[in-house]
Parts: C-alpha cells; structure tokens; sequence
C-alpha cells in the first residue's frame, strides 16, 4: 500500500518550490524598485543613466601624479587604483615582519619584551583606524619642515610636511636585458630549489636548498649586472635650491596612511601569530625537545609550520581589512581610488553610477586577494595532510 | 636580604636571562623611559583650555545647551537600566545556583564596588579625565548620582525575588531614554560629538540584528535561491569598505528613493551602517550556527518538530549564546568604525576636534595635539573595556557548559 500522499499545503517539494519563488520576486521586486526609483530620479534632474561619464574629464589636479585635470575619469580613477595598489604592496609585508615580531614578542620569556608588546598591541587595537590616520598626518607629517626648507638627514633623505624622498635606483641602458637575465636566473634557481628537494627526500643528503638557489641567482645578476655594465644605479636624492633630484618619492599623505594603518592592523596581526602558536600543543615542542632539536629548529621545523595553518584565514581577514582601511585616506587628501570618486560625485558626475564602479574596484580587489591567497591555503593543506 | 634573593632570581631570570635578553631589556628600558618623559613633559606643559572649553561639544556635539538636562535625564535613565541588568544577572545567577544545590554566591556587597572598579577601570579613568576638565560642578553631580543609582538598582534587584520579567525593564529603559533626549523636536539628526558614536553603533547593531540573523539562516538554508541570495549580499557588502556604503547614503540614497521620502544625513548614514553591518552580523551568526553539534537538530527531527521550531527551539537559544563574544567584537568594530562619519561630515566626536581646533580662538595653533588624544582616551576606553568584558564572557561560556 502506498501512503497517502498529503496535501500540497503540507508537501514538503512545494512548500520549499513555494518559498524560493516568493524569495526570488520579493528580492526582484526590491531590486526593481530601487532600479526604477534611481533611472527616474536621474532623469528628472537630467543625468544621464549610463556609464559615460568615464570619459568626461575629470576636472581636478591629482596630488603627486602628472594626470592633468582634462584626463577622463576612468584614467583618474585607474590612477586611484594604481596608489590603492602602493598603499598595499608596501603596507602589507611591513604589517607582517611587525606584526610576527609583536606576536612573538608576546610570548617571549623576556618579562619587559612581553609587556611592551602587550601594551602595543592593547592601545593600538582599541583605538579607531581613521584617529590614528588622522593622527599621524596633523600630529606628525604637518609638523615636519615646510616644503621650502626640507631636513636631509643623513644626506639620503629629503623630508618634509609636503613629501619624503628616500634613496632609489634609476634604470640605465640593458636594463630590460638585466632584468630577464635575473628572471631567468630565479627561474633557474626554483627548478634547483626543486632539484635539491628532491635529492634530499630520496638520499637524505642536505639540501642546502637556499644555499644553492640563492647562490646561482646571486652569481647570475653580478655577473649579468658586469657584462651589461651598471644597467642599474642607485640614486640618493639631492636637494638644489627647491628641487629634489633623484631617489623615490612618496607624499606625507601617503606615509601618513600607511604608518597609521600598519601600526593598526600589525596590532591584530600579533593577536593572530600569539593565538596560533599557543594553538599548537605543548607536547609538539616537547617531542622536538626530546628529538633534540634546536630551539630555532623547534620553531621552524614544527612549531611555525602548525601555526601557520591555524594562522592563514583570520590572516587573510586582515589582509582584507588592511586593503580596505586604506579607503580612510580620503581623510587627509591621498588620492587613492574612493578620493578620486569622491571628488568626481563633487565635480558633477553621477553618484550611483561612480559609487558602483569604486565598489566594484574593491571587490575584484579583495577576491583577487582571497584568490591568491586559496591557492597558498591549499597548498599548505595538500603538503601537511 | 631573605626578601630580596628570590627577587633578584626572578629579575636575573625574567629580565637579564642571557646576553641577546639583557642588550633587549636595556634598550626597551631606555625607550620606555624616553617614552615615559615626554608623555609626563606633555601632561605637565599642554595647555588644555580647549579641551575645558569645547567639553559639552565633544560629549554631544551642537545639542542645544538649554537642553542639556534631557541628556543628564538620559544618563540617569541609562544608570538605573546598568544597574538593573547587573543586578538581575547576579539574582539569576544566584536562583540558578540553587537549583542545582551548589554553594549560592552571596549578594553583592561593599567589597563588589572595588571589584566593579577593577573590572571598569579604563571607563573611571575616561570619566575621571573628563571631570577634571569641567568647568562646573554640574557634571560631577551627575556623575556620582548616576553611579549611585547605578549601585543602588543593581544591589536592589541582587536581593528582591528574581522575575524573568524585569528584564522587560532593562529593555523599556532605554527606550525612555531615547524619548526624553528626543522629544520636543530633537531628534537624532540634531545629536553629535560623543553621543553620535554612541548612538550609531547602538542603532546600527540593532537595527542589523534582524537582517543579519535572516541572512546568515539563509546562507546555511538547503533552498538554493534563498542561499544563493544571502551569500551575495553578504559578500558583496563584506567586500567594500564601509566609507563607500556612507559615500553610497550620502551621495547616493535619495536617489534610489521615491521622490517624496527625504530622510535626514543620520538615518541615511544610519541605514549605510545597517546595510553594511547586517553583512558582518550574518557571518558572526553563522560562526554560533556551525558551533552547534549536528546532533542537536538530528535529535529535534526525531522528537517531531517543524524546521520552523528546531531553529527557533534548539539551533538560535544555544547558537546565539555561543556568538554573545564575537557579537561584542563587532560591536567594538562598529563603534571604532563610527568615527567614519566624520569623514562624511558629521560632527561625531572625531570631528568635533576639527570643528573645535578651527574656532577662532584656537585656530591655526596646531591643536590637534591636544584634542586628537582626548578623543582617543575615549574611543579606546570604550573598545579595551568592551574587549575585557567579551573576553571575560568568553571564559565564562567555555567553562561554564562545555
């Protein structure tokens, strides 16, 4: 006998076919509304609804670039981007080494060391990103030298409340060939990385690993660097009169960002590195103790390796955080990419459409983040597992 | 001599343990020491008229001054709703205790004023500071009333008869606070300074709440377009940064509004903030959520009951109590986050210290200095104390029932 089948109000495929159809208009109609609302609205104040306004001029001189103000929008915007982009490339592996140290520090049997981190990092995770930002720029960079009369410690530096100049390298002639020899060299030098592993894991005679490959890329790019004859030269930066010659460049701005937000976010780095090295059991370090390890070897070989594991998501968050905060420069005039977009929606340009462009900047930022950094997770689970 | 020898040991272990640890400890001492001096310097030789000056602006922003007595209304309201709320979890915790015949606790006494002191301390130095920067006695009066009605509620509801429906108090108090500081035309588009701060993060983590609590449901709910749905909201607004949502209120709002409805800068700010929050609030819930052994929802499938009251019954009681900690991180991020609006303009307290380093008397005197640093005080009082407190919560879960 097969059981009554029960009504459609109690069975189950319709109330759940049920559910997701009135799931699926109630956001369409939301969606619509907003979408009828926003073409009406635009229309009725006589703006236009497509994405052309990319191409309008842009109208305003960006701070440190050679843009001018006829530029389109989209090359304003893609120049944002492009400092959104130095904000994080240097921020990122500066918060790291900080952050590890701070972390570690916390565990140190140093009592003094120990404190001194925990205090850093129990003021500096508790205070707003944006303060520290604002704080950096008017307490510190505003009270550096005026642009007329810059400090030159040392005679590598210039500095002052406008823009910092530090050493550099300028590319002379062979240069393209110099760097593809190098390229070459590091290619060649992960297939001996590889090569030396390998002999390791079937003989187990030492690797050397770093030895052998760092060595070959160094021999390579002096050898390389004396054939072409000084491809590359490094320039300190020179003051006459009121122009700087020479080295790198950054804004006050810019180095105002990136103190504040490094400091930051190393403060939750370090929670992050003391959270999963005390997730790695007692009995791991004892067992290399009794295989007689070395204390660094302890650390690298068993302890590090474990901890990173547990390290890498909520390390990715931060990385995430970081790229995010950087947005917070608008505060003191560093013209990233949602500065730019500020100041279009101020020049005239229409504010839904210049909000979904900056937004979709930062999402394709952030997956192409958490993409990288997959893969490196997945990885790191294949090899342990 | 007997005293001094195992000191010297924990010294000579902890401080000066091998040649790399004594070079660290000197230098670190130096540091400190440099540290210490300028920080005294500076405490000793700023001139903190305008703190003096512009306090009732940083607390709450261009309120009208004639009405300032709603916002000490406000406070003491507040106090009682604290007091209250320590005072029922105290009674619970007693009631529940002897139930289960262990060793009932005794009722706050004398001795839990130090203890509350201990526990609050970046709150009283916040506090302290502020009165020593009044003008008049006014808010001092205020304060100790209000610590006093505080400790006088709290110790009151320790030791009358523990009814689950006080909490309803503790709820509606603040409601009453909100319609004394608002009524008569002032509402929260007329709030600033410290209390903007304040309000946001409170508002903003409540209005989140519901949406969050529905978005994370959705995200580990087996229908695929509800799922599909919460998993891009969510990682569409976890995937801007917040200004751009406030940029998005600000610029943008009204636009995708029909014509006739205008709503003021702070609700447009106060719906970016929920907008964005419930994103956040969604993947704290689905941490409680996935916390939860599948047992628990196996077992209610066999008892007979609904999905509707497995969620409601078994999954949110034990998830949403397993999420109370990383729900006051967010809450502690929020209100960090808040000071954002300032970048927006709104005169919260981070841009009161603009707007008060601009003022005729003490502009271009390089102020900052000054004011930056008190509203830190503040700003980190309130999140160290948070995250005490949330860690506190967080051991005392552990412990309690796993």
């Amino acid at each position: 006998m097969t059981p009554a089948r029960p009504p459609f109000w109690r069975n189950v495929k319709v109330l759940r076919a049920v559910i997701q159809i009135i799931a699926l208009v109630g956001v369409g109609l939301v969606v619509y509304v907003l979408f009828f609302n926003v073409t009406n609205n635009l229309r009725a104040r006589g703006i236009r609804t497509d994405f052309e306004f990319l191409d309008q001029p842009f109208g305003v001189r960006i701070a440190g670039s050679d843009l001018s103000p006829g530029a389109p929008v989209r090359a304003a915007l893609i120049n944002g981007v492009k400092n959104t982009l130095a904000l994080t490339v240097v921020g990122l592996p500066l918060l790291t080494i900080l952050g590890v140290l701070v972390g570690v520090g916390r565990l140190s049997a140093n009592w003094l060391v120990s404190k001194v981190a925990t205090v850093y990092v129990e003021i500096l995770r508790n205070l707003p990103p944006l303060l520290l930002i604002v704080f950096a720029f008017q307490g510190v960079i505003l009270r550096l030298p005026p642009a007329r009369s810059p400090a030159t410690p040392f005679g590598w530096f210039v500095i002052s409340n406008l823009e910092t100049h530090v050493p550099g390298f300028r590319a002379g002639a062979g240069y393209a060939a110099f760097i593809s020899a190098v390229g070459l060299a590091l290619a060649i030098g992960a297939f001996v990385w590889w090569w030396r592993t390998r002999v390791q894991q079937e003989t187990g005679a030492p690797h050397h690993r770093w030895a052998w490959s760092l060595g070959l890329v160094a021999v390579v790019g002096v050898i390389a660097y004396l054939v072409i004859g000084r491809p590359v030269t490094i320039t300190l930066p020179v003051l006459t009169g009121r122009v700087v010659d020479g080295g790198f460049r950054g804004l006050g701005a810019f180095f105002a960002v990136m103190g504040a937000l490094v400091l930051y976010t190393s403060s939750h780095v370090a929670e992050i590195v003391r959270g999963s090295i005390q997730a790695v059991p007692k009995g791991q370090t004892e067992a290399a103790s009794a295989l007689a390890l070395s204390g660094f070897q302890r650390l690298r070989f068993v302890v590090l390796p474990q901890a990173l594991r547990v390290a890498l998501p909520p390390m990715i968050n931060q990385y995430l955080n970081y790229v995010k905060n950087t947005s917070l420069a608008i505060v003191v005039g560093f013209a990233e990419v949602t500065l730019i977009a500020f100041q279009a929606i101020g020049n005239g340009q229409p504010a839904p459409q210049v909000i979904i462009t900056l937004m979709a900047a930062y999402l394709m930022f952030s997956l192409v983040i958490s993409l990288i950094i997959n893969v490196f997770n997945r990885r790191l689970r294949v090899v342990t597992r | 001599m007997t005293i001094a020898a195992p000191r010297r040991r924990w010294v000579k272990k902890n401080l000066f343990g091998g040649v790399w640890s004594s070079l660290v400890t000197i230098g670190l001492g130096l540091a400190i020491g440099y540290v210490a001096f300028v920080l005294i310097r500076f405490l000793a030789t700023a001139d903190f008229t305008i703190l003096r000056r512009n306090l009732a602006l940083f607390m709450v922003g261009s309120f009208p001054r004639p009405e300032l007595w709603r916002v000490a209304v406000a406070v003491l309201i507040l106090a009682v709703a604290a007091g209250v709320a320590g005072g029922l979890i105290n009674a619970s915790a007693r009631l529940r205790a002897h139930q289960a015949g262990l060793p009932v606790p005794a009722p706050p006494g004398p001795r839990s004023l130090v203890n509350g002191f201990r526990r609050y301390w970046p709150l009283a130095l916040l506090i302290a500071v502020c009165l020593l920067l009044t003008e008049t006695v006014t808010p001092t009066i205020l304060v100790l009333g209000a610590i006093g009605i505080l400790v006088a509620s709290s110790w009151a509801l320790a030791r009358l008869p523990y009814s689950r429906w006080s909490w309803s108090l503790v709820v509606a108090l603040p409601f009453v606070a909100y319609l004394v500081l608002s009524s008569s035309g002032l509402g929260w588009d007329k709030w600033g300074g410290f209390m903007l701060n304040i309000f946001l993060t409170v508002a903003g983590i409540l209005f989140a709440f519901p949406i969050g609590l529905s978005l994370a449901l959705g995200r580990r709910s087996s229908l695929p377009i509800v799922r599909t749905f919460s998993v891009a909201y969510i990682e569409l607004f976890r995937g801007v940064p917040l200004i751009t949502l406030l940029l998005l209120g600000v610029f943008a709002l009204r636009l995708f509004l029909p014509s006739q409805l205008n709503p003021s800068s702070v609700t447009r700010i106060l719906v970016a903030i929920t907008i964005f929050e419930a994103a956040y609030i969604a993947e704290v819930i689905r941490g409680g959520l996935q916390s939860l052994p599948t047992g628990q929802v196996e077992a209610a499938s066999s008892l007979g009951l609904s999905t509707w009251k497995t969620t409601r019954l078994i999954v949110l009681p034990q998830a949403l109590r397993a999420t109370i900690p990383a729900m006051v991180g967010q809450f502690i991020s929020l209100f960090k986050d808040t000071t954002l609006v300032a970048a927006v303009g709104l005169s919260d307290m981070l841009n009161t210290s603009s707007i008060a380093t601009s003022q005729p008397e003490f502009n271009a005197r390089g102020l900052a200095r000054i004011t930056l640093p008190f509203v830190a005080l503040a700003f980190w009082a309130g999140s160290y104390t948070m995250s005490r407190e949330a860690r506190r919560l967080e051991r005392r879960l552990g412990i309690g029932e796993r």
